[in-house]
């Protein structure tokens, strides 16, 4: 027996997700590039739910592939983008690329060289589930949730002051 | 690992279950456009379709085999791979809230306890709102994808429509959540069979649930995006043959799973009054059960219909301030007098 | 301004109040009138299995008449063709060679008579000019065909049966629709 059914599926949803994800650096097409990140939210997704996180996955989906990516499409596609109106990109912008992509490969390959993966706890299995989550925001990290919460609140104010504006 | 090592009755079962599931509603979607036709008539004092089979009933399979034949028409200069992915995500998208949904309690065949739930995750609610906020993309992909202008203002119209009705929707089911205390549908039912219906602790929040699902399923008097007489179709307008029907038949599929989600969630579900006190047996709870969320499920479809045919479209300006400056601030009053009773009640 | 009758009713502008704006009992009172019309009697007629019934001065599609012997008993005077208002019926007259007495009741008849169904508007002078009694209107409305020249009814399509050949009268069935009581 070489794998279990849990290892094959994580090495799917890996593939897929590192897939789309160039898919989306890629693809020439931004609406192709919405589409493959959709994607690459559903296989992350799908690693939530690997790790017993079915709340975390499903509120991922709705709200990161529901209704962020929604609003990103709807941009797109008002936009219309197309081949001839691409403006020319010059050529420094490509080195200036090059470079920094460069760089932050060194910074990762030093980060990995001296992480180690913890192991899972016994416990911690479960924290996924919206019964331990809710406990643990609600207990531990109480002070960050509600900063976050106020966070939301004024962008929510900024919003209906810029739709004000007219 | 328990999880995931497969046992193999089981992944018969749930196969049979989820094909049983499909099949129901599919079926009850086709005779849905049989009864949507049947209730316009008379409605307007008609007979309707008769001429397809006693009463008219081979008239859904006459349909789908004229839109079988149909010509298919993919327009130039379209992204025909989504032209392709649009109606299929639509379609998908519908069949796929049907999972969750507890059809009946367990049955009890050849020694195994058998549930008649496709998936009781303990996050049902949220799935449903998961998958339903995919919804939007088979529109709005196949809108785009149609390279016509109409086509794609149609569709960013349905986008926002279904956005803005997600927002009440969801907190109307927060306060059924703070009041049933869990995410399951299935306990849901289990509370309902021994308690009141939610509907009588939650009127206002099942009323915003009932209007954000007509809204949702793109029905009158919210049929915008699919306005027929002043749209030319709308999102679907450069569709044709069965990918045309996808779209349309999604939207009878979205209307049948609403409609027992609504029976679910606020009217007993498999649960009916004094089910407990017949004495019948295990499976023959089962079965009546199973009817009665069937009844009840058909009762929605049929006011589904009957508003349909007795109120007017709403302007696309009245759409958005109903949604925004009426649904969302009753439903969050609802929310708010249900958490203080909640608590004024664990107190 | 003076009404013309008392039913007129002057629209209602002053500003909706609460109950109006809630929209809800204008529709439920909506929903209760679709609900009645749910029970209500159809109007539709299943049409060939049932028929609606002709009132008694219907006028449907001509037909020229016989006498009694089975003679034809247009003349060809062209009275018709001058009513016509809408100049649907044409003829040419011929004269009654010797040995055809047993089919034309004059000396003068129609060898030629044509009506225009899509000309015609049924307006039954025809009917009403004619001194021998020869055009009548039936009750029965021109069935759909394929082609305009269809619909030019000429005196075999117009001539009632032959009395003495055929079965009587009221049996006669129009061209090409074969369901009409």
């Amino acid at each position: 027996m070489g794998m279990s059914t849990q290892q094959i599926i994580f090495m799917v949803l890996s593939l897929v997700a590192l897939v789309s994800a160039l898919g989306v650096v890629l693809s020439k097409n931004p609406v192709t590039s919405v589409l493959c990140l959709i994607v690459t939210f559903f296989a992350i997704a799908g690693h939530y739910v690997m790790l017993n996180a079915q709340f975390l996955a499903v509120v991922h989906i709705i709200v990161y592939a529901g209704a962020i990516m929604v609003l990103f499409l709807y941009v797109m596609m008002l936009m219309n983008l197309n081949s001839e109106i691409e403006p020319q990109k010059r050529n420094w912008l490509k080195y200036a690329g090059a470079v920094s992509g460069g760089a932050l490969l060194v910074v990762l390959v030093a980060a990995l060289r001296d992480a180690s993966v913890p192991a899972l706890s016994e416990s911690s299995v479960e924290i996924g589930l919206i019964h331990n989550l809710g406990k643990l925001l609600f207990t531990q990290y109480v002070v960050p949730f509600e900063v976050s919460s106020i966070l939301f609140l004024s962008a929510m104010v900024g919003a209906v002051v810029i739709g004000k504006k007219d | 690992m328990t999880l995931l090592s497969i046992d193999w009755f089981f992944l018969i079962e749930k196969i049979l279950l989820i094909s049983g599931v499909l099949v129901l509603s599919l079926v009850v979607a086709m005779y849905s456009t049989w009864g949507e036709r049947k209730v316009a008539a008379w409605i307007q004092d008609r007979l309707g379709p008769n001429r397809a089979g006693p009463m008219g009933l081979l008239q859904p399979l006459a349909d789908g085999g004229k839109l079988f034949f149909k010509e298919e028409i993919i327009p130039t200069h379209s992204n025909r791979f989504l032209f392709i992915l649009g109606p299929s995500i639509a379609m998908m998208v519908a069949c796929m809230t049907s999972a969750v949904i507890p059809w009946a309690d367990t049955m009890t065949i050849a020694g195994r306890q058998i549930s008649l739930q496709v998936a009781d995750v303990n996050i049902g609610i949220l799935f449903i709102f998961g998958v339903v906020s995919m919804g939007v993309y088979g529109i709005m992909i196949g809108g785009w994808a149609s390279n016509n202008k109409y086509s794609l203002l149609a569709s960013v119209r349905a986008a926002s429509q279904i956005i803005s009705y997600e927002l009440p929707m969801g907190l109307a089911l927060i306060a059924l959540l703070m009041l049933t205390g869990t995410l399951s549908l299935k306990e849901i039912v289990e509370q309902q069979r021994h308690d009141l219906w939610n509907v009588v602790y939650q009127p206002l929040g099942f009323f915003i649930f009932l209007i954000c699902a007509f809204a949702e399923c793109n029905r009158t008097p919210f049929d915008l995006p699919e306005a027929e007489n002043e749209l030319n179709g709308g999102y679907h307008l450069e569709y044709s043959s069965m990918k045309l029907g996808f779209f349309l038949f999604a939207e009878y599929i979205n209307m049948f799973i609403s409609s027992a989600l609504m029976a679910t969630m606020y009217f007993g579900g498999y649960a009916y009054p004094y089910m407990d006190k017949l004495g019948l047996s295990e499976n023959m709870l089962a079965l009546t059960g199973f009817l009665a969320l069937f009844i009840k499920t058909l009762l929605f479809i049929f006011l589904f219909m009957w508003v349909r045919w007795t109120i007017p479209r709403f302007r696309y300006d009245q759409l958005m301030r109903l949604g925004w400056r009426v649904l969302i601030p009753l439903a969050l009053a609802n929310m708010l007098i249900t958490g203080a009773l909640v608590l004024f009640r664990h107190h | 301004m003076q009404t013309l009758t008392n039913r007129a009713k002057p629209v209602d502008r002053r500003p909706m109040t609460f109950m109006e704006k809630m929209y809800i009992p204008a529709i439920a009172k909506g929903m209760g009138i679709t609900l009645k019309h749910l029970f209500q009697r159809k109007a539709t007629v299943s049409f060939p299995e049932k028929k609606r019934q002709f009132s008694p001065v219907f006028r449907g599609l001509h037909v020229l008449n016989r006498d009694e012997e089975g003679r034809e008993r247009c003349t060809a005077c062209g009275l018709c063709a001058v009513a016509c208002p809408a100049e649907a019926i044409t003829m040419e007259a011929a004269e009654r060679k010797p040995g055809e007495e047993h089919l034309y009741r004059e000396e003068k008849y129609a060898a030629r008579y044509e009506i225009n169904m899509l000309r015609c508007i049924f307006c039954g002078f025809c009917e009403e000019a004619c001194p021998k009694d020869a055009v009548y209107m039936s009750e029965t409305f021109a069935p759909a065909m394929y082609q305009r020249k269809s619909f030019i009814y000429g005196k075999q399509d117009l001539l009632i049966p032959n009395p003495k050949t055929h079965l009587p009268v009221n049996n006669f069935r129009p061209k090409k629709y074969n369901s009409q009581t």
